[in-house]
């Protein structure tokens, strides 16, 4: 126990100014002073991450909002880096004293100290931080343009009344909308200094369809990225018919028979195959941890040639592109695997550190509560040359999976994910819609039986959780064929 | 590590004056604070460490129509708390006539005392030195461990209060630690394996580490040796944490909310009604000893107490907050969480054979060494979030495990299992063993026949 501290109203966090205001050019002063103590008590590198947040949560249920949940608040997060170790902290205090609390205690996992013997190599080659990189100077406005609580309370309301008015057997009606924006601002001994806005809007449709013993539950979630109007723009009807659509189809559905068959994967949220599968595994977390079985490929075929698969964080309002990561690297598309040849790995500070892999502006964490990690923005597989028709066509008995749900990938590579819709394709044609299967395979076994991918490529908005939180990612994919995997279901 | 502290009192005078000035006759505030240190290790080496100050305050507002609002903010500053008393106030102009919660009549109800010993904190480098060392000693238990990619020993300081414009005032201040190894092994020309094990304990000195050393490679050594199994149904025996897993991944069947929102597979009437094999009781206790860090009060300051669901396999009641209970006529029972639509959510499955155990009628005392037939020894279930659908009642989930066949026991090397909640239950045939203390619950082994398993070719 080194210090007490109480946390109450009365305490001077100094909060106020910084959520009036946000982070600027203004801080440099201060975070220069921290950083330079970092570095004279012996640190290599320094690195502060601020954040600013202001969420707002809304729930309909069946023609009534029942729940509005906003949320604000602000931290930071200190990292020190010593060789290949690095110490972590954050904190809600955002005052000189808190900072300077948060750094020494970061420095102390380190076995460095403020004052101690490290600072005789004083200098150690901080100059003082450059002119504010701002990538959120053109975006101040956007919260404010964001829909208020009545505009989107009306608008799920729209949503489910839509659905009502499509749907058959719907037990529950659900709407919801969330608004994340967060200001951030980081700060590095090695020069970074950047600013950013980010806004994620997400919406989401759902019904429980219920007649007998017959029950379906589905739903759809729509995202974009810095883009205030999202909400407006959204397409209700169309969204409404096209759950009440499927959920009509599943309500009546057999159970899957288990086995190992061919599947055909629709585009968009389909591309959660690549994610869970082979994604996480190109994730320099993964090198470090010695748990992905790519790490001595790179070169070398781990997909079958039909596969060329891209991340990025360019693509106009996809739901994980950023105009910078959370290292303040400004992200590039990577192109992970081209025409079945490993290329690249998704590299963060700390990656490129101990692994060798450069930075592609892949750091990204949760909130500051998280020190940055190598993850994913959107990720995709490249369009191929056929028409989906042509991928089903090919297989005699099969799995068409039209609408996956979530996934994962264990530290043996093994991978899940449940598919919410499906249909059996029995000589090259969808007959019977079929419930409750789980895809399992291991992505070393996986990656080269992709042996097809149609001309459709489209994305969809999704959130993965890994070590350095929950993150905004999109996956996507054309239709692909996989020759054979593995169905669980009864 | 600093101690961090919330000030009941001043946060309630503060409080008290916003109200007044903003005209907020009834409100009420959950806070809590933390200051966490964590640690990770990479083969010999520090591979992070953590350390993280928490706050948070929860806030509500009833308006003059009697509807909620709510604001939440981790800025403990005077002017946050203003900002969010106001942005409570504002949100409660969208509250929901049909389902406004209220104070809890039991918010200023005695508590059951518990023994939560509070530790010091142990330096973190200490923390560091202990992890290294029980990643060598896991590293040292098989030439085929070359790795421990997850492990994590982690200690916290926290402290939580609920205070009503009523005069309600509840705090609770606890310390835990929690240890976790997951390691993976290879050998050459077969597939990767990996198993772990978890500890919790009030303090760092606390915990069984040689326990969860112990644990962790014993389970990953087991499934070195393994083999594909075939597609079909099969008897199944869940470990305690699987099934403790299961039950969670299904504990709308006894939540009052979900039954509200028409998204339990219960309903109403269902109590009373045999729902699971009359071998089986299941509590949900959240002041079992053996619930680590256990909450005396919920989001509402409701007293945190033992509750029977199933009795017999008979449903006996559901996990209630405020509004539901009033919506069912009946008290509180301390499982709220705080919000303008308030969630309901179960503390600690205690699970066990109906009565005693000659009365059991051979529900006690099952030996898979003893049985005829193949068994599927289920140890972990994997991916609950993708592979359950809770108001469906249906699952489909990757395991890890063992087929016990003839006495011999050979790892599974990949699988699912899948089936229906409701058939689990009436299929329910009995209990092997002692029940475990986990940190989800407590359970014994947990017979369930007729499954289906699929294999990975």
């Amino acid at each position: 126990m080194t210090s007490t501290s109480t946390r109450s109203v009365d305490s001077s966090l100094h909060t106020a100014d910084t959520l009036a205001t946000g982070f600027g050019s203004h801080w440099s002063t201060r975070l220069e002073a921290l950083l330079a103590c970092g570095r004279r008590a012996g640190a290599d590198l320094v690195e502060v991450f601020l954040e600013r947040t202001d969420h707002l949560g809304v729930l309909a249920e069946q023609d009534r909002v029942t729940s509005v949940s906003p949320a604000f608040g602000l931290g930071a997060g200190i990292r020190v880096f010593l060789g290949h170790r690095d110490g972590f902290v954050s904190t809600n205090d955002l005052s000189d004293q808190g900072l300077q609390s948060a750094l020494e205690q970061a420095l102390g996992m380190l076995g460095l100290q403020v004052g101690g013997p490290s600072s005789a190599a004083v200098g150690r080659g901080f100059d003082g931080l450059p002119g504010l990189r701002d990538h959120g100077s053109s975006k101040a406005s956007w919260l404010a343009s964001c829909p208020g609580l009545a505009e989107a309370s009306a608008k799920l309301l729209d949503g489910t009344a839509r659905l009502e008015r499509h749907g058959r057997h719907l037990q529950v009606r659900r709407g919801s909308y969330s608004r994340d924006w967060q200001e951030v601002l980081v700060a590095a001994s090695d020069g970074t200094f950047a600013r950013d806005i980010r806004l994620h809007q997400s919406l989401g449709l759902s019904v429980l369809a219920a007649d007998g013993d017959h029950r379906s539950s589905l739903g759809r979630r729509y995202g974009t990225t810095d883009s205030p109007d999202d909400l407006r723009r959204w397409d209700a009807d169309a969204s409404a018919l096209e759950i009440c659509d499927s959920a009509a189809t599943m309500l009546y559905a057999d159970y899957v028979e288990a086995g190992q068959m061919p599947a055909v994967l629709a585009n968009r949220f389909g591309g959660v195959i690549f994610h869970e599968a082979c994604g996480h595994l190109l994730e320099t977390t993964q090198v470090e941890r010695g748990t992905t079985p790519f790490a001595d490929k790179v070169g070398e075929a781990i997909a079958h040639e039909a596969v060329t698969a891209i991340d990025e964080g360019l693509s106009d309002a996809a739901f994980g592109s950023l105009s910078m990561d959370d290292e303040g690297m400004e992200p590039q598309r990577t192109v992970l695997i081209e025409q079945g040849v490993l290329k690249r790995f998704l590299s963060d500070r700390a990656g490129e550190q101990r692994t060798g892999h450069p930075r592609t502006g892949s750091g990204r964490r949760q909130s500051h509560g998280f020190a940055a990690a190598s993850r994913m923005r959107n990720t995709y597989i490249a369009p191929g040359h056929h028409t989906p028709e042509q991928l089903i066509a090919s297989v005699d008995r099969g799995l068409y999976c039209k609408s996956m749900g979530g996934g994962s990938v264990g530290p043996t590579g093994q991978f899940n994910f449940a598919v919410d819709e499906a249909f059996l394709i029995e000589n090259g044609q969808l007959t019977r819609p079929v419930k409750g299967a789980t895809l399992i395979g291991e992505a070393k076994e996986v990656m080269p039986r992709i042996s097809m991918c149609a001309n459709d490529l489209e994305l969809a908005a999704g959130f993965c959780g890994s070590v350095s939180g929950s993150i905004f990612v999109t996956v996507g994919q054309p239709h692909i064929k996989v020759d054979s995997i593995t169905v669980g279901g009864r | 590590m600093s101690i961090s502290q919330l000030d009941a009192e001043a946060l309630r005078q503060s409080l008290e004056q916003l109200a007044g000035r903003h005209a907020i006759h009834q409100w009420d505030l959950g806070a809590s604070c933390s200051d966490d240190t964590s640690v990770q290790v990479d083969r010999g080496e520090a591979k992070q460490m953590k350390a993280a100050q928490r706050s948070a305050i929860t806030v509500r507002a009833w308006n003059g129509d009697g509807l909620v609002g709510i604001t939440s903010t981790s800025d403990l500053s005077a002017e946050g708390l203003e900002r969010a008393l106001v942005g409570a106030s504002e949100a409660s102009a969208f509250g929901n006539p049909d389902d406004t919660p209220a104070f809890s009549p039991l918010a200023t109800a005695a508590l059951q005392p518990l023994d939560q010993p509070l530790h010091e904190p142990v330096n973190i480098l200490q923390l560091l030195d202990t992890l290294k060392d029980a990643e060598r000693q896991l590293l040292g238990r098989h030439a085929a461990i070359e790795t421990v990619p997850y492990n994590g020993l982690a200690q916290r300081r926290s402290q939580r209060l609920y205070l009503n414009s009523a005069g309600a005032s509840r705090q609770q201040a606890m310390t835990t630690a929690s240890l976790y190894l997951y390691a993976r092994a290879e050998e050459r020309g077969r597939k990767p394996r990996s198993a772990g094990a978890v500890r919790l304990a009030y303090g760092a000195g606390d915990l069984d580490i040689a326990g969860c050393i112990d644990e962790a490679a014993e389970r990953t050594i087991s499934h070195l040796d393994y083999a594909p199994i075939t597609t079909g149904r099969y008897t199944c025996v869940f470990s305690p944490e699987a099934f403790l897993d299961l039950i969670g991944a299904f504990s709308s069947l006894f939540n009052a909310r979900a039954v509200l929102d028409g998204v339990s597979l219960s309903s109403r009437e269902s109590l009373g009604q045999q729902l699971a094999a009359p071998c089986l009781n299941l509590h949900d206790n959240g002041l079992h000893p053996g619930n680590i860090g256990a909450a005396s009060f919920d989001g509402e300051g409701t007293p945190t107490r033992r509750l029977t669901l199933l009795e017999g396999g008979v449903l006996r009641q559901f996990l209630h907050s405020e509004a539901t209970a009033r919506a069912f006529g009946v008290a509180p029972t301390g499982h709220a969480g705080m919000g303008a639509k308030v969630s309901v959510g179960p503390d600690y499955f205690e699970v066990g054979p109906a009565g005693t155990a000659a009365g059991s009628g051979g529900a006690v005392g099952l030996d898979q060494t003893l049985h005829q037939g193949p068994l599927v020894l289920i140890d972990s279930l994997s991916a609950l979030h993708a592979g359950v659908k809770a108001s469906q009642g249906s699952f489909s989930l990757p395991f890890d495990g063992w087929l016990m066949h003839n006495g011999q026991r050979v790892s599974i090397e990949a699988a699912t299992v899948a089936g229906d909640i409701r058939t689990v239950l009436s299929q329910l045939i009995g209990f092997e063993g002692e029940a475990k203390v986990t940190p989800d619950g407590v359970c014994p082994q947990v017979w369930v026949e007729g499954l289906s398993i699929t294999g990975e070719a």
